[in-house]
Order: structure tokens, then C-alpha cells, then sequence
């Protein structure tokens, strides 16, 4: 059965204001049914959901509701700090980590009436392809629950694949948006770095972050991105652009535009019931009108390797703030300061983040900055210039999202190098900044959901966002 | 696949353990000996991954740090008052006294 949008919900709020305490109850059952099973949050605070929906209900009442959003219920991923909620990271190193305010997509979704039902699972810190680096266990695929959820945002994916949130909020770094919303066959945007701010965010890394939400609709995200975006001083790397209003452009139609398909992608590895599917997708755009051009994305095989040279300096230099001391796990066993730091951090951080620390040490020290750090800045600029160059030409770029559906529980654990090739298409986005759209285009042959990527212009997700619901709309039918 | 080896750009072949010892120290990291084993092969795995890197000619590249292209963003030069008062602040700090945060000896 089709969910419903958000402006269907809104118009039934409306309608009867008490229908929010419904929807709330109706999640609040499905995540009592579900939850044992999928693990897609690491705190649910029903309580103050229910009081949230409360005030909001009385708000639809009196006439004076906070616009769309209100009364929606949403997850939020729980590496966003939230006032007086414990925020772990999904690392054992913040497990009693209480912040004392609330991060500005959180602030903004409060002030617009959203009633918050709990914090979504992920690989801890962000890092990795499946939430299996979780510190609180696997978010198994909706889907199939032998398989991942995909990540690092598997919980939120997993959570409005199966009706335990309306949406949820993410953050996307290499894919962590849009490969999980792939997996559980829902939609995940990442925006234009700097559209969204980060403040309060955990840091992953920092020139990657993006913030987005995850919906069942296209429609929903873009009226979930209306409420986030725009420039914030608490976050100096924000945009100072106007936010447009996303859901007008949406039905524009599509006849003329130009659509890129690059070569290279099949030559990635793209297993064949996806690269069939995009096919079917790509007729569908040719009957809205669109044309499909060729075009040469030369330099996106290098984005996994610039990926993970980059992000794990990052990574490395943004969790040097865990040394036990200002907050997080701190050691009983340590006798002096500087074994205080040793001890803390061993017993904290898991493998995933000891290994991205170790890599980012590495690359960025003395004898190897150059070789390692600086070379792959370099190809980072060619890697943007690919992206500049096709959408010179085209409105869109069409691409995958990952190479395979969701893989089973345990299958690539054992080596990073696997687990790191599942960003393959979407690392290199985040590497040249631009905003990319994850939607589903049909299930394989063993009923998962499959998922395709619609890559734009920088500030331009009013067009990505518009092929997208293009597509929906006339697939749906 | 093989790739070409570079003394010429400074690759790194193999992560041995002194490698680990010396970066865990940098990164103020404790690992236990198992710890240390397998993050060995696996770092030499990732570098021997990334060493493809090599054969993309850069010489006439700047590096890329940010896509924003904001330069210098800096507020006014002004006490801005937090609406998070201290003790709040501090109510996540593992060791406290009279409203500082306790560290362990130095020495």
C-alpha cells in the first residue's frame, strides 16, 4: 500500500487534528512489532513524542499550525546532538553522551512542530556501508532481514522503509544518504555541500558532511528541504544562498532537457539487474521528453582511492576531540594524562574508527602528506572537473547508486576494501560537492530494492529533485 | 593489477608493525598485539589499493581542500552570551571540580 506524502498527512491533520495523535500510536505500534527484529533505532523516546504530537494536534485545533512538517513524526539519525536525548554516534565512546543543545537541523524541525520519535541506528561515527560497525548491533534490511541495511544512515533507511518514521534526517559523507535509501527502496537526498548546516552534526568529515533527509516520496524531501536549508552562522562552511521553494519546480515538465549517462559506470562493476533497470529508467525519461547523452566522467574510478585517503585524514583529526577528558568514555585503569588518552581511546572506539585514525595518522604525516594527502587533493579537483565539465552539457547526470542491492549480514566485514568499493558511485559526488538524488527504479530478481541516482548542478536540487519526482510519477503508474 | 611502485612519489609497499607503533603514538591510540596484526595487513591492503592514484599525471593540478570556494568567513569580533549556562555544559565531563575540568597527572 502507498504511504502517504506529507502534504497528505498535513491535509488530513487539518482535517482532524487528532489524527496526529493517531499517526504517532500507529508508528509508536509498528516500532513495537518491528523493532525487535530490524534494531533501526538506538533510542525511541516515545514519550516525548507523544506529548510533541499533543501540542500539535491542539495547534491544527486552534487554527495555528507550524506549517507542513507539523505533526509529521521523523527520526533523527543519532549522530545530530538533541537537547536533553542521549546521542551516541552508535559508538560505545558516547554511550551515556547527553548534549546540552540541539544541533540546527534539529532546532529547525522543532520550531516547525516535528514530533521526534527517536534516534536512528548507524555504523558508528558514520563509518561505513551497512551499520554492521554499529556499537549496538546490525539494522537489518526491511526487505529481507538476512541482509544489511546498508549505511552508514541503515537505521533511518530501515526506519521509513518500514513505517517506523514518516522521514528521517542523515548524513551523507561517501553515500551514507543515499546507498542505505537505495538498499531499503526508499528516497535519500544529499544536498550541495554547505546547503544545509552541520552544526551539531558529529564530525565525520568535515569537507564532505552533507545533511539530508530520507522520505518514501520525492515530494516529501522536497518539502522536508525547504524547512532545513539555508545558511546558519553557527556554520562558517554554510551557504548564504536563498532557499527556493523546491516543491513548486517538481512537476515542470522534462521535454528537451538533457540527461548524461557516462560510459564508465558499467566499466565500475554495475551488476546487470541494476544497469537493466536504469535502462527501463531511462525510456521512461525519453517518453517525458528528455534526450539521454553520452557523456565522460574519466576520473570517477579514482574516487574510492582520493576517498579514502581524504576522508580518513579527516576522520582522524575530528575524533582527536575523544581523549576521555571533556566528555565521552574515560578510562578507570589509567595512571597518568597521557595514558589517560591511550586507555580512553582503545576502550571506546571500535575497529572501523581505529582503523580510519591509523589511515589518517598516516597519510598525513611527515614523509607521506605529499605522496598521499596532497596527491589526492589534486585528483579531487579533477574529479570536480568532471562533474563541472558533463553538466556543462546536461541538465542531470543519471547514475547508479551502488554496484549490487543489499549484500547479507557478515558478507564483507572481513575486508575493508570490499566494504569501501560499495561507495564507488557515490563517494566521488560528495568529493566534487554536488547534490545527488537516491530514488528506487524496481526490485532485482530476488525481490530488493534496487536504486538510481539523479546528480546536479551545485545548488540546483530544484532540477535535480524535479527529474526525480518526474520519474516517480510516471513509474508509479 | 600492478601498479608502478613509486620511490619517485614516496608509496608506501608494506605497513609493518613499528609502522602501527609509531602511528598509535601519534594518534595518542592504544591497540591491543591483535589489534596491531591485523590492522597491519589491512592498512597494507588500502595502501596497496590507493597506490593507483599513481598513474594520474597532477603536475598541473592545485589541490582541493573545499568546494565551497568561501574564503575567510570570520563573525564580528564580539562576546557572544551562550544560552547553555556551564554546569549544564559540564554535566557530560567524566572528572569535575568547582566548575573546572579535572585532568590526571602529567607526569
Amino acid at each position: 500500500m502507498a504511504k502517504d506524502t506529507i502534504t497528505e498527512l498535513n491535509k488530513k491533520f487539518m482535517q482532524r487534528p487528532d489524527c496526529v495523535n493517531d499517526e504517532l500510536k500507529e508508528i509508536l505500534r509498528t516500532i513495537d512489532i518491528r523493532e525487535d527484529e530490524l534494531n533501526a533505532f538506538v533510542t525511541v523516546t516515545a514519550e516525548s513524542a507523544l506529548q510533541e504530537a499533543m501540542s500539535s494536534s491542539k495547534r491544527f485545533e486552534s487554527g495555528k499550525s507550524k506549517g507542513i512538517l507539523d505533526g509529521v513524526v521523523v527520526g533523527i539519525k543519532d549522530v545530530f546532538c538533541t537537547k536533553d536525548v542521549r546521542t551516541t554516534a552508535s559508538s560505545k565512546m558516547l554511550d551515556d553522551f547527553v548534549p546540552a543543545y540541539d544541533a540546527t537541523v534539529v532546532k529547525k524541525l522543532k520550531d516547525a512542530g516535528a514530533v521526534i520519535v527517536g534516534k536512528n541506528n548507524c555504523d558508528a561515527w558514520a563509518h561505513g556501508a551497512s551499520t554492521e560497525n554499529s556499537d549496538y548491533g546490525v539494522t537489518k534490511n526491511p526487505w529481507d532481514s538476512t541482509r544489511v541495511s546498508g549505511g552508514s544512515s541503515g537505521g533511518s533507511a530501515a526506519a521509513v522503509a518500514s513505517g517506523e518514521c514518516v522521514y528521517s534526517i542523515g548524513s551523507d559523507t561517501g553515500g551514507s544518504i543515499r546507498q542505505p535509501a537505495a538498499f531499503c527502496g526508499v528516497v535519500g537526498l544529499k544536498p550541495t555541500y554547505g546547503r544545509v548546516s552541520r552544526y551539531g552534526l558529529i564530525a565525520m568529515a568535515s569537507s564532505l558532511d552533507c545533511v539530508g533527509p530520507i522520505a518514501s516520496h520525492v515530494e516529501d524531501i522536497a518539502k522536508i528541504l525547504e524547512v532545513i536549508a539555508g545558511h546558519d552562522e553557527k556554520d562558517s562552511t554554510s551557504v548564504d544562498l536563498p532557499v527556493p521553494n523546491y516543491s513548486l519546480a517538481l512537476d515542470k515538465p522534462l521535454k528537451g532537457k538533457k540527461i548524461g549517462w557516462a560510459k564508465e559506470f558499467v566499466e565500475l562493476g554495475l551488476n546487470k539487474e541494476i544497469a537493466t533497470a536504469i535502462d527501463s529508467a531511462k525510456k521512461i525519461y525519453q517518453e517525458l521528453g528528455a534526450e539521454i547523452v553520452d557523456i565522460s566522467l574519466p576520473n570517477i574510478k579514482y574516487g574510492v582511492p582520493v576517498y579514502y585517503i581524504i576522508q580518513p585524514a579527516e576522520v582522524s583529526s575530528n575524533l582527536g576531540r575523544y581523549d576521555g577528558i571533556k566528555y565521552g568514555h574515560s578510562s578507570s585503569e589509567s595512571e597518568n594524562l597521557i595514558d589517560h588518552y591511550f586507555k580512553s581511546r582503545d576502550e571506546g572506539l571500535g575497529a572501523e574508527a581505529k582503523r580510519r585514525i591509523m589511515l589518517g595518522t598516516f597519510v598525513l604525516s611527515a614523509g607521506y602528506y605529499d605522496a598521499y594527502y596532497n596527491k589526492a587533493m589534486k585528483v579531487r579537483t579533477l574529479i570536480k572537473q568532471d562533474f563541472e565539465k558533463a553538466l556543462e552539457k546536461v541538465d542531470v547526470i543519471l547514475a547508479p547508486v551502488a554496484p549490487t542491492t543489499a549484500f547479507k549480514i557478515g558478507e564483507k566485514t572481513s575486508d575493508p576494501v570490499q566494504m569501501y568499493l560499495a561507495d564507488v558511485y557515490t563517494a566521488a559526488i560528495n568529493l566534487a560537492g554536488n547534490p545527488a538524488l537516491s530514488l528506487p527504479c524496481g526490485f532485482d530478481s530476488s525481490s530488493l530494492p534496487m536504486g538510481m541516482q539523479i546528480i546536479g548542478k551545485h545548488f540546483d536540487e530544484e532540477t535535480v529533485l524535479n527529474f526525480g519526482h518526474m520519474y516517480e510519477k510516471k513509474a508509479e503508474k | 593489477m600492478i601498479y608502478s611502485v613509486g620511490k619517485k612519489c614516496g608509496f608506501m609497499d608494506k605497513i609493518t608493525i613499528t609502522d602501527i607503533d609509531k602511528l598509535a603514538k601519534l594518534a595518542r591510540l592504544g591497540l591491543t598485539k591483535a589489534e596491531k596484526q591485523s590492522l597491519a595487513s589491512q592498512m597494507t591492503d588500502i595502501l596497496e589499493y590507493v597506490k593507483q592514484l599513481d598513474e594520474v599525471d597532477v603536475s598541473q593540478v592545485e589541490p582541493t581542500s573545499q568546494v565551497t570556494g568561501l574564503t575567510n568567513v570570520t563573525r564580528d569580533d564580539k562576546v557572544l552570551r551562550s544560552d547553555i549556562d556551564r554546569d549544564e555544559l559540564l554535566s557530560n565531563t567524566p572528572d569535575t571540580e568547582n566548575g573546572f575540568i579535572k585532568v590526571k597527572s602529567v607526569l
